[in-house]
């Protein structure tokens, strides 16, 4: 116990967005005393500007430990959601009714078929089923799409949920937990002090831990390099149109287009290199908007009665970074872009590691490593 | 609860609030028709259900929405009554067909 009377906490995650929350609440339940030093509000929050997909066809190519990591997370998404809702009363509308990908042109047929087709062939992929459908096939579920929609690609295993609920809910877990949750901490120098961390902030407040995990999105690439280790990532822009709430009529996630269990329905189909800066562009809403209007004619009844931008957090090869440092052991990085889909990993897998002190050789795949390998000459 | 000032001028107009034959002012918005219709709550709210009815009556609070002529979540202070106007109240959300 001497290195508890040293320090404020087991862990220190900094970040409090989807990815540290999920980590944060998972520590928790694993018995580890948790302070989430976050920026607060005012911080570029992709947390609070997604798409609350739980979105698993597609993903992996290239990365085939990418597709196994986000089908686990899919697969166990049904139980963490129950755990939160037990938890907290929150209920964050998980549900997995299958996604469908819509494609306008024999052309985007064959592109996502062969895409899909190369992801699957991978060695050691994980197995689990999708299908391309035709128009026919996709009508049976939405005799609603428009003309220009020549099929699609579907795979049982996609969902949504409320992600707003969603961070809700891990922060009331959090705090049921006894995390300590702070707000306006945005942390300055992170430095070993006494086989652990401090960690300063940009109001002079010091905090001590045994270990530490960034999970602070697009401020991991300032943070990362104080403790050994690398994220390397920018910001990718995107659109989100949202329209006033209707009675429920669409049964599924449909790619960029999906209704919230709140009847509202979602549009975001856009990416943009734009720094941080989060300011709507019309053209850019006006021409996610065209697309959504050719797979559903039928929404250009409804009044839009809101639009917002937000940045994910890319890494080079679009896959996550978990990684603990090698010259500071007991620093730890998480990032990635798809923080809805992976909450389940985060929290209930990812997690329990961290406490133990040592990501398994799984892991490795997902180490920043992977970019730096010297350029062939 | 609500009445008209004494010297509210204006041609009678005939429309219908859930097909029940009512009578506005020309001139009249529609909300301020259903309120002069005794009509308070002109609709239920999409989350949780409750009552709501026109508010700011000017075009800022979207309490009023109701549906018009078949299109629903119209905003009722932003549109005048017309002959024959076919206005419902509407429950909850609107359906995208209409």
């Amino acid at each position: 116990m001497t290195e508890r009377t040293r320090s404020d906490c087991d862990v220190a995650v900094i970040g409090g967005g989807l990815v540290g929350s999920a980590i944060a609440w998972g520590l928790a339940q694993q018995g580890q005393t948790v302070a989430v030093l976050d920026e607060g509000d005012v911080a570029v929050r992709p947390s609070r500007g997604n798409f609350a997909l739980v979105w698993v066809q597609g993903k992996g190519l290239g990365l085939p430990e990418y597709a196994g990591w986000t089908k686990m997370s899919s697969d166990t998404w049904t139980g963490f959601a129950e755990r939160l809702q037990e938890q907290t009363g929150i209920d964050v509308c998980y549900r997995r009714p299958g996604g469908f990908l819509p494609l306008l042109s024999e052309e985007e047929m064959e592109r996502r078929a062969g895409q899909l087709r190369r992801l699957h062939n991978q060695p050691n992929v994980v197995r689990y089923d999708y299908e391309m459908m035709d128009r026919a096939a996709v009508a049976k579920e939405m005799p609603f799409i428009g003309k220009d929609v020549v099929g699609a690609s579907y795979c049982p295993l996609d969902g949504h949920c409320n992600s707003l609920k969603l961070l809700r809910a891990l922060h009331s877990g959090m705090s049921l937990s006894g995390v300590s949750y702070r707000p306006h901490h945005r942390v300055e120098r992170i430095e070993p002090r006494d086989g652990g961390f401090r960690m300063v902030t940009a109001s002079g407040d010091e905090v001590r831990s045994g270990k530490v995990v960034i999970a602070a999105g697009h401020d991991a690439r300032r943070l990362a390099p104080m403790v050994g280790l690398d994220a390397p990532v920018r910001p990718e822009r995107g659109h989100v149109i949202v329209t006033e709430k209707t009675a429920p009529f669409l049964n599924f996630p449909v790619g960029f287009i999906r209704q919230t269990d709140e009847g509202g329905v979602m549009i975001g189909d856009s990416f943009e290199d734009a720094g941080l800066d989060t300011t709507v562009r019309n053209g850019v809403t006006s021409t996610i908007a065209d697309r959504a209007l050719r797979i559903f004619p039928l929404l250009g009844k409804l009044n839009v009665v809101r639009t917002w931008a937000a940045l994910r957090v890319l890494t080079p090869d679009g896959f996550p970074i978990y990684e603990q440092s090698t010259t500071m052991p007991g620093a730890f990085v998480a990032t990635c872009h798809s923080g809805v889909t992976l909450a389940a990993n985060h929290a209930l897998a990812l997690a329990p590691h961290i406490a133990a002190g040592t990501l398994p050789d799984e892991f490795s795949a997902f180490s920043a490593r992977r970019f730096h390998v010297p350029a062939v000459a | 609860m609500f009445q008209r000032l004494p010297d509210a001028g204006g041609e009678r107009v005939s429309f219908t609030i859930d097909g029940r034959p009512a009578e506005a002012l020309s001139g009249d918005s529609v909300a301020a028709a259903l309120l002069a219709n005794g009509v308070g709550a002109c609709r239920t709210t999409p989350v949780s259900g409750a009552p709501r009815g026109p508010y700011c009556m000017m075009g800022v609070c979207f309490d009023c929405l109701v549906t018009i002529d078949g299109t629903g979540n119209q905003q009722g202070c932003q549109i005048r009554v017309r002959p024959g106007m076919r206005v419902e109240t509407q429950n909850g959300k609107r359906e995208i067909e209409r």
